[in-house]
């Protein structure tokens, strides 16, 4: 959690008119391609693209499952079962077959990511704009309210979060999602305010407003625009983080419920074998390595592109 | 300086009141009848029991009633009754911080120095093999889910070799430690160890304690490799330090003496949030290691909706946390004499 707080990049500088915007992207693609560290990360998330698309193909669900997600069990056993023919990476107690989550779960670690960033992404862009474009004590009030938020150490305020929520929504993916964003969101809020007031003093803004261009469209057409691609790069290396939480949260047995496609919630499962764990080693290595690639995989990508919009970087080699 | 100081202070309790209207705000979403069943253990028995709770301890009174009966009982320290840790939240607080600050101490040492002497060796050897390897580790562990590390390392060192247990003692030391001829001096059992003489207790100790250590060290060893290597190939590429070059000091002394005392300064800072952040956010290692500090009872706290606790636990973090960010920020301005002027 500690990556949270080095990961915001001073956008300002980066800043540009908006006619030069086109240019940029190809140079960026050309730089991901080169560096073999983001060149690997996006070889690993195509991969996972590939399983999260094809998971119906690599593990047909049974016949009549009400639910693709729910893992099939064969059997009802509580003993693990070591990896088989029948099960290419064993099964964990209860006979929940480990292949079958893994691929599956990694449509879910795509979904909990892809929708717990997007919103935090949209709530923290929303409060941080209106609060950099009102000011006054309507900024000084939201900020307050985002210090307080940020004064939460993450996990235990999501931990909470979720545990309160259960009772209400029962075990499910929500509980955990819900709790994710409601602490989620407040490292955009403040870039995004940074960005603006950086922006406000700026010339071409004046320019703007001197001629007459309404502060609407200011904001939309020329702020935005170009504080949403570092915003992006903070969002590619969140998306590691959030999954990382949530699977945190499921193995906590706050987040999937038993038996749901999950990494995490899988790896709860070994809990309950930790003395004989070198027995049961499966249950531990294939959800965890799978846990482990998928979260390189966006931070490969995310710390290049990192190095490529921070401006102070870029002269050193990086 | 010490207006700074004392405005910071002034805002404490203003954070402190935010923070637990919203955690008391968070913890409303239990209606009182659920909060009341968590306490009540034969329903079916008495069907009343739980009405009887709600109106006993005013669960069903307007929120801010509450709210300041709560602030008003915790400013004299009744933090109430931790059904998790069957004791006083209070006492219940500062019997698992002891656990999780002995932690954080055998910890820090190797974080700091892993870290930043891996972040100077990728630094001077700028862009060679050694760089790019140390920075794969960096990655690779920063990607590292902690408890996926901590279920590895309990595979091959407990369940495999039977080196290192989880848990805090094994029962005989429990039993050392529970019985009349030990004194509890800090609560930390390594130290109490040697004061009560009892060196056997202090060993079996730091062996419960090598997995948890490893495990957070090597976390942790991403992010200060990482900070120090970028603010070594800043420093190294100072003005500074192309002269003291020229002038034919050896590249030890440069490297040692002139880019390293300036080089470490933000990681002074990212070391003390790192304190502060293990003080309160070793939830996972704790409770894959069965470890009973301040992260495994605030995580088994919030699991069995023990709202009580979560609150105490909450307001003592936050306290900690504000403190803490304090004192890093004033830490900075000493070290770093020109943020001082602005």
């Amino acid at each position: 959690m500690a990556e949270q707080a080095i990961s915001t990049t001073s956008i300002g500088s980066v800043l540009a008119p908006k006619a030069s915007r086109k240019f940029v992207m190809p140079k960026v693609v050309m730089q991901i391609l080169r560096n073999p560290l983001s060149l690997a990360g996006m070889i690993i998330l195509l991969g996972f693209i590939l399983v999260a698309i094809f998971a119906p193909v690599l593990a047909p669900p049974p016949a009549r499952s009400r639910d693709p997600f729910i893992i099939p069990r064969a059997g009802f056993k509580a003993e693990p079962s070591p990896p088989s023919p029948d099960h290419p990476f064993g099964t964990t107690e209860g006979q929940y077959d480990i292949f079958y989550g893994v691929v599956w779960g990694t449509r879910t670690a795509f979904l909990v990511g892809i929708v717990v960033v997007g919103s935090t992404l949209i709530f923290g862009l929303v409060l941080g704009s209106v609060s950099a474009y009102l000011g006054g004590w309507v900024d000084d009030g939201l900020m307050r309210i985002t210090e307080i938020f940020l004064a939460f150490p993450f996990l235990l305020a999501a931990l909470t979060m979720a545990a309160v929520l259960q009772p209400k929504l029962g075990r499910g993916l929500y509980t955990g999602m819900i709790a994710l964003i409601v602490f989620g969101w407040m490292g955009y809020a403040r870039i995004i305010r940074g960005d603006i007031l950086t922006v406000k003093e700026r010339e071409y803004v004046t320019a703007a407003r001197a001629i007459g261009v309404r502060d609407f469209n200011i904001l939309f057409r020329h702020i935005l625009p170009n504080a949403i691609f570092p915003t992006m790069v903070v969002a590619s290396l969140d998306i590691a983080t959030i999954v990382l939480s949530f699977a945190a949260l499921s193995f906590l047995g706050l987040g999937a419920e038993l038996g749901y496609a999950d990494w995490g919630q899988m790896l709860a499962l070994a809990r309950n074998w930790i003395p004989n764990l070198n027995k049961y080693w499966f249950i531990v290595v294939y959800p965890g390595t799978v846990l482990l690639l998928f979260v390189l995989g966006w931070n490969l990508l995310g710390d290049a592109l990192r190095d490529i919009v921070d401006p102070r970087m870029r002269g050193k080699g990086n | 300086m010490t207006n700074y100081i004392i405005r910071r202070l002034l805002f404490l309790p203003v954070i402190l009141f935010g923070v637990t209207i919203l955690i008391f705000g968070i913890l409303q979403l239990l209606d009182p009848t659920e909060r009341a069943a968590l306490y009540v253990k034969d329903i079916p028995k008495n069907p009343n029991a739980v009405q009887e709770l709600v109106k006993k301890y005013g669960l069903d009174r307007p929120i801010y009633e509450q709210y300041f009966d709560w602030v008003g009982k915790a400013i004299h320290g009744d933090l109430g009754w931790s059904r998790t840790a069957q004791r006083p939240v209070l006492e219940a607080i500062i019997y698992y911080f002891p656990a999780t600050v002995e932690l954080s101490l055998w910890a820090i040492l190797p974080i700091v120095l892993g870290g930043v002497w891996l972040g100077v060796r990728a630094a001077v050897n700028h862009n060679k093999p050694i760089d790019h390897s140390a920075r794969l580790f960096a990655m690779v562990g920063s990607s590292f889910p902690t408890f996926v590390f901590a279920l590895l390392m309990l595979m091959i060192f407990y369940a495999n070799l039977q080196w290192f247990p989880p848990g805090r003692l094994d029962d005989w030391a429990s039993g050392v430690v529970a019985s009349d001829q030990w004194h509890q001096y800090t609560g930390m059992y390594t130290l109490d160890g040697i004061l009560n003489a009892r060196l056997d207790v202090t060993l079996d100790a730091i062996k419960h304690l090598f997995l948890p250590v490893v495990t957070l060290s090597y976390i942790y060893w991403a992010l200060f490799l990482r900070v120090t290597r970028s603010s070594m190939l800043e420093v190294l590429n100072q003005d500074y330090i192309r002269t003291a070059r020229a002038k034919g000091l050896s590249e030890g002394n440069v490297v040692n003496k002139h880019a390293l005392r300036n080089a470490l300064i933000p990681v002074a800072t990212i070391g003390g949030l790192t304190f502060v952040g293990l003080l309160n956010g070793v939830i996972i290692t704790e409770t894959v290691y069965n470890f009973r500090g301040m992260g495994w009872y605030a995580a088994t706290a919030a699991l069995r909706l023990d709202v009580i606790s979560v609150l105490g636990i909450t307001l003592f973090t936050a306290i900690l946390y504000v403190l803490a960010n304090l004192v890093v920020d004033v830490l900075y301005g000493f070290l770093d004499p020109r943020v001082r002027i602005s």
